[in-house]
């Protein structure tokens, strides 16, 4: 069961022209459903598990799952999006607590290195 | 310069053709997929030449698109310094047990690799260093990064250029003069507008072919996508350019990789990156069994088929042996598939293992067609153009070349860019009006028919025909199921039936747009599938176990296959034609050594 939304924290994105997590995903799978206005996943069946979505949410509201005829409930993995860090927070099915924290981003100097031939 | 933002999804439900409205947008350079490779073909064509109108259209949204979606923990090609280019080809000729591959394309890519990733580097992606600032080598040829963000930086690098990204709209076929193409069509997905895009030249990197395959974890339930390729690249590039007549090649040569059991996470990370080694459930060393073929640096099908030949002689399960791994290396590990298959991490904490205490599980995958990783793909010049004019190729989608990977798609993005700017100056006719209103009006009838049949009707869905598809496969041209083997009359049993499917498109329906690029989608895989048993049945060899394995022909056969199976579609009749086309060796030295 890919992208799990906590329906008490998702809030459609209310007032953006599309959902962060609509925005995000590759495979074009997650929708606002007009009659709730809460965020869903079309199929979890053609979920990749790429956690693009989870990232995105502004509000912390998916969560990914591994399948269960993959792995067992309940463990969790909770990426927090800094400017040029990332921090995950991961808990396995014993409660087992692991952060990881590193660099995701190198500070570019502004008005773009891009392209040191133009 | 524009990120062209998609809408959230509208319903439509067209009762007829003429509800569905054309959108149709003029351009120098069309670019189908802004992946890795289409982002550095965009960046490149504005640098050349700021004036250009570069297009790109992109099925999903450009920050997370694509094979690099979740991010990568390497670059598995850069050059060391002390070694050159001609190096690089005797690697990856060696890792391809010899060839044939295209050393004419192999070289011009590993000559502009380093400066690709140089790039990537000076846009802010994090290359790992040691304390003397040199950059840190996981193995002979791959280094190591926080990849992460290494979709949207590319992303961003090519929206500043100036390129133009419309999100959101799926290709489906070429728009052609002639023989020549001029630009590509596709279905917006988000507005149920039919686009058309008009160009002067077109590059095509939509990535590989996922999806043709069952994969060993899809029961019918939550984990119907659970593979290592990104399933949204489903082949559509190779599609669109095959039913014009655009030659592929090498499509037999399949990306089949020893991966992480029940999840399909990367292997390498732990077996090369942390030298834990491939044993079986005897705790034997796997790849001693294969010494005299170089052992744990024995060629790349050698190594992705040995677990699968352990469990077929009884000795399976197989891991990568963690276990007497130390904690900060664990670290590190985890790190690196946070970086590159997040999710992989949070399996592992499903299954509640510690590594270090319980092997990691490894298994083969389903196969995939991937230019980029082993050689299926379209037929190119050096300017990376397909044999269709106005149609060039990069990354996965170009074949030919393999062990690309992300430097050497980045790198092959930008020779296309440079080949078909040189293409345009040379000066290009009119096209015929008559005849590209009239494919557009087929096409968009082609693309709309299964919405238009709706959701009632009685027929098939998109998801029925892809699962047929992908048994089919499985079982009949070699898949995971299989062990990767067939012969003859399985291979003509495929055939007999992507030709019952392909006569049932006439059934597909959709309920919505989501479901009519599923539809699309199929219909692509079925094209597709086509081409990789043609390109198995004409191989009547086997010279990649694994990779292609014909139980029929088991040996090695130079005499005859010392070269290329090519196959072309007649854009007229849809009739495949399989033949071969000659290797050439330019690097010297022993074919089968690095
Ligand atoms: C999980 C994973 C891990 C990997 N790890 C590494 C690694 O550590 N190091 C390394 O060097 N390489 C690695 N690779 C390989 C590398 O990522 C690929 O070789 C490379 O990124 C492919 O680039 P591409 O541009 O050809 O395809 P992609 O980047 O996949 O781009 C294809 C693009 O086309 C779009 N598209 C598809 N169909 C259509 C259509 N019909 N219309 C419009 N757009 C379309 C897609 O949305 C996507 O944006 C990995 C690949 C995967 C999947
Ligand atoms: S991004 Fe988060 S808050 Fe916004 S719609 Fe999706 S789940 Fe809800
Ligand atoms: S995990 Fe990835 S594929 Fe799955 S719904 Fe989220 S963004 Fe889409």
């Amino acid at each position: 069961m890919p992208p799990r939304i906590l329906t008490e924290k998702c809030n459609g994105c209310e007032g953006l022209p599309e959902s962060r997590c609509e925005e995000a995903c590759p495979g074009n799978l997650m929708v606002v459903d007009a009659a709730t206005g809460k965020a869903r996943c079309r199929c979890t069946r053609d979920c990749w598990d790429c956690m693009s979505c989870t990232k995105a949410c502004p509000r912390a509201a998916i969560e990914t799952r591994i399948p269960y005829q993959l792995g067992y409930h309940k463990a969790s993995l909770r990426p927090i999006m800094g400017k040029e860090h990332i921090t995950w927070k991961c808990v396995d099915i014993h409660g087992v607590e692991t952060t990881y924290k590193y660099r995701n981003r190198l500070a570019v100097a502004p008005a773009t290195q891009t392209d040191k031939n133009a | 310069m524009a990120n062209r933002k998609a809408s959230r999804a509208v319903d439509i439900a067209p009762r007829s053709l003429a509800e569905v409205r054309t959108e149709t947008v003029e351009c120098d350079l069309l670019i189908i997929g802004g992946g890795n490779a289409g982002c550095f073909v965009a960046t490149e064509a504005k640098r050349l030449d700021p004036s250009l109108r570069v297009v790109i259209m992109e099925k999903a949204e450009i920050m997370r698109s694509g094979a690099c979606s979740a991010g990568m923990d390497a670059l598995n090609t850069y050059i060391p310094e002390g070694k050159t280019p001609e190096d690089l080809v005797r690697w990856s000729r060696a890792q391809v047990g010899g060839g044939p591959l295209r050393e004419d394309l192999a070289l011009s890519n590993a000559e502009e690799l380093n400066e690709a990733i140089d790039d990537l580097e000076r846009w802010g992606l994090p290359i790992l260093r040691d304390e003397n600032g040199k950059i840190r080598y996981r193995g002979k040829w791959d280094i190591s990064i926080h990849g992460e963000q290494l979709k949207p930086i590319m992303a961003e690098k090519a929206i500043e250029a100036g390129a133009e990204v419309y999100n959101r709209v799926v290709g489906t076929g070429l728009l052609m003069d002639g023989g020549r193409c001029v630009g590509a069509m596709g279905l917006g997905v988000r507005d149920g507008l039919f686009y058309v895009f008009r160009a002067r030249s077109v590059v095509v990197s939509t990535g590989g072919a996922g999806t043709l395959y069952k994969s060993y974890t899809a029961d019918s339930t939550d984990s119907g996508a659970q593979i290592w390729m990104c399933p949204y690249c489903v082949g559509s590039g190779y599609a669109m350019g095959f039913r014009q007549g655009a030659e592929l090649s090498s499509l037999e040569q399949r990306w089949v990789a020893t991966r992480t059991k029940d999840f399909c996470g990367p292997v390498d990370t732990i077996s090369v990156g942390y030298k834990a080694p491939i044993i079986n459930c005897k705790d034997e060393r796997v790849m001693s069994r294969y010494a005299h073929l170089g052992g744990d640096a024995a060629p790349r099908f050698i190594r992705a088929n040995a677990p699968m030949e352990e469990w077929l002689a009884g000795r399976g399960p197989c891991y990568c042996d963690t276990r007497n791994m130390a904690p900060e290396l664990v670290q590190a590990m985890m790190t690196d598939y946070l970086n590159e298959r997040p999710s992989f991490v949070l399996f592992l904490a499903s299954r509640g293992q510690d590594v270090t205490k319980e092997p990691i599980e490894i298994y083969g995958s389903d196969p995939y067609i991937m230019g980029g990783h082993t050689m299926g793909g379209f037929w190119v010049d050096m300017q990376r153009m397909t044999t269709v004019p106005g149609l060039f190729a990069a990354g996965e989608t170009a074949g030919g070349n393999p062990n690309k990977f992300v430097g050497g798609c980045a790198a092959e993005g930008k020779l296309a860019a440079r080949g078909a700017i040189a293409y345009m100056a040379a000066g290009l006719e009119t096209p015929d009006e008559a005849a590209v209103s009239a494919q557009v009006e087929s096409e968009k009838a082609r693309v709309y028919a299964p919405l238009l049949r709706g959701k009632d009707y009685d027929g098939v869905t998109p998801t029925e025909m892809k699962e047929r598809l992908q048994r089919l496969m499985d079982e009949y041209a070699g898949g995971s199921s299989q062990f990767y083997r067939t012969n003859e009359e399985r291979l003509d049993y495929a055939l007999r039936h992507i030709k019952m499917l392909q006569s049932q498109f006439a059934y597909l329906k959709a309920a919505d747009l989501h479901d009519l690029m599923q539809a699309n989608e199929t219909m692509d895989r079925v094209d597709v599938a086509e081409a990789v048993v043609h390109h198995l049945k004409a191989r009547r060899e086997t010279r990649w176990a694994g990779w292609q394995t014909r139980s029929d022909y088991p040996g090695r056969d130079d005499a005859n296959f010392d070269c290329f199976v090519e196959t072309r579609r007649d854009p007229a009749t849809g009739e495949v034609t399989a033949f071969t086309r000659p290797y050439e060796q330019l690097v010297p030295g022993d074919r089968f050594k690095a």
